[in-house]
């Protein structure tokens, strides 16, 4: 590799090589034996797993639950990250900093609490009980912890780009005779789609693969509310680990492929605020 | 509550705002919502975990497995932010001082562990150093364990919290560019000076947001230790893993009590943070508001 201009700051080769190093040792390397061990099982083997109607109805649990999840929260995101951005009422700072919750409390905090919260007899369960909802060991509690684990995502990606609006955009429409409705759904919301998007698709691609709050929420049951990540769990601890390498193949692949679309959408949004 | 007035909101000027009765909506929605999925579990945590008093709570807290745990809990955090720390200074340097191929490439691939599902970051240890994994039988010869014991546990804690030092870092480095170090190094400071001195000042915010959430990540960590840990009581167990033993065997107010230790440590990594991007705020006033999180 080579510097396109000359500089007189040390280190490039040092840093630049450990960077690798450690990256290959730690991430690169453990990742690779993932498709490597599935090439030894050969194709059929691998159908024979991933096309196994309980591994099928898993993936499409996680994938179901992971979409409404982030459909949610994609509602309810803009809301909070609008509000935030642009109104002010008491305590809002106090609010702001504890939208980062689902970050910082460890998974499996979350799993118990939310288990314990929606049980049949739980401050939220006992009451939805009597209207006949149930949601503790049902794909709706999952849905319910893939939504707590979701929320900071689209906040955080719609916040500072509703923040950085340029008001006079909305003064020259208003001046122009357009109404409020008008300057947000023909001015504001266009301008906040690759955001938006963004959010939505990291918050559908950290639910896809969730693990620690869905596991006591949802029941376990095979076919009915047995995500994949609990699957590949299953398979390990029956030593059935090509099918667990051959579940978790398909999962690598659904998460590479998001994360190309959240990189082509945040490159869309640089674009478009750049303008 | 405080009423707390930020710099950031602007007046409410007429046919620029909504009107007021729809401000109030989208406020009570917002805070109703945050209520019921932020505010409401986070108390059932300190409720639960009280709910058969102090002593029952000192108890659960001080039972020898639950310190074994916070010990082995302490130990993999104490491992894994140094190392990654190290790593995301190298890598912030080399992508924000200098130019060369692939560098957008490089990014991508140190957000890696993000993208991958907590499990599948313990399988992939577990393939390559498992019993049946690639290196097993090799490590089996010379009597070394990595899965199922502690070194198992500190490399997946180091895989999960892996990015977030160097993503955090990494922009500032970018956006401070290199004529400050230049100019230092043209005026004859050793490249460590050069670092110390005047990258580090730029820098330290940033660094300490990335270690503050490194930390939290490398402590809360779940799935991807639970798939390389074994489970062993006293010996292979974090803290979050001895809550989910505790809570399936049905004792939930020691489950809680335990639960309890991590929220807090979320809620003094949420003051934390707030504080460091408060700070990080005013050393950029009034040019810039601090970087999105």
């Amino acid at each position: 590799m080579k510097t396109r201009h000359h500089t007189v700051l040390p280190g490039f080769r040092l840093t630049l090589g450990f960077t690798i190093f450690y990256l290959c040792l730690i991430v690169l390397v453990p990742l690779m034996t993932l498709p490597a061990r599935t090439a030894t099982l050969g194709w059929s083997a691998i159908w024979q797993t991933i096309s196994d109607p309980r591994v099928v109805a898993s993936y499409r649990l996680s994938v179901g639950a992971a979409l409404a999840a982030a459909s949610i929260n994609a509602v309810f995101g803009l809301i909070v990250a609008w509000v935030l951005a642009r109104y002010r009422f008491p305590g809002k700072r106090i609010v702001d900093a504890f939208i980062d919750l689902p970050f910082a409390l460890p998974t499996a905090v979350a799993g118990i609490t939310l288990t314990t919260l929606y049980a049949p007899n739980g401050w939220l369960g006992a009451p939805l009980e009597k209207y006949g909802i149930k949601v503790a060991f049902t794909p709706l509690g999952i849905t319910i912890a893939l939504v707590f684990i979701g929320l900071p995502f689209v906040v955080r990606t719609l916040q500072p780009v509703i923040e950085d609006l340029d008001v006079e955009i909305e003064e020259a429409a208003t001046s122009l005779g357009a109404s409020r409705g008008v300057v947000l759904t023909r001015i504001i919301l266009p301008y906040l789609y690759p955001a938006w998007l963004t959010g939505f698709a990291l918050a559908f691609a950290r639910a896809v693969g969730e693990y620690g709050s869905v596991v006591f929420i949802s029941g376990n049951m095979p076919m009915r509310t047995e995500i994949a990540p609990l699957l590949i769990i299953t398979k390990l601890e029956q030593y059935d680990y090509a099918g667990a390498t051959a579940i978790a193949l398909v999962m690598l692949l659904m998460s590479f492929t998001l994360l190309l679309v959240v990189n082509a959408l945040q490159g869309w949004s640089s674009r478009k605020l750049a303008h | 509550m405080a009423h707390v007035q930020t710099g950031r909101t602007r007046d409410p000027r007429k046919g620029l705002t909504e009107p007021a009765a729809v401000r109030w909506a989208l406020t009570v929605i917002a805070l109703v919502f945050l209520t019921l999925f932020l505010a409401i579990p986070l108390a059932a945590v300190f409720t639960e975990a009280f709910r058969h008093g102090w002593t029952a709570y000192a108890a659960a807290v001080r039972e020898p497995d639950a310190l074994a745990a916070l010990t082995l809990t302490l130990t993999a955090a104490a491992i894994a932010v140094p190392a990654n720390l190290i790593f995301g200074v190298c890598a912030a340097w080399a992508i924000g001082k200098f130019q060369f191929r692939g560098k957008p490439l490089l990014i991508t691939l140190i957000d890696l562990p993000f993208a991958v599902s907590p499990v599948i970051s313990g399988l992939v240890f577990v393939l390559l150093f498992g019993r049946q994994g690639v290196l097993g039988p090799w490590l089996a010869d010379h009597d070394i364990r990595i899965i199922f014991a502690v070194p198992g546990i500190v490399l997946a804690t180091i895989f999960v919290s892996f990015p977030f030092v160097a993503r955090e870092i990494i922009p500032v480095m970018e956006a401070a560019g290199s004529q400050e170090e230049e100019a230092a190094r043209v005026l004859g400071a050793s490249g460590f000076q050069t670092f110390f001195r005047v990258t580090l000042p730029n820098i330290k915010w940033g660094l300490l947001y990335g270690v503050i959430l490194c930390n939290a990540r490398a402590m809360g960590e779940f799935g991807a230790v639970s798939v390389v840990s074994g489970h062993i009581r006293g010996l292979t167990n974090t803290l979050p893993l001895h809550v989910e033993i505790l809570y399936n065997e049905y004792q939930f107010q020691a489950a809680f009590a335990v639960a309890s230790l991590l929220a807090l440590l979320a809620v003094v990594t949420l003051v934390a943070k707030t504080i460091v991007e408060y700070r990080e705020r005013r050393s950029h006033e009034p040019a810039h508001e601090g970087a999105p999180a």
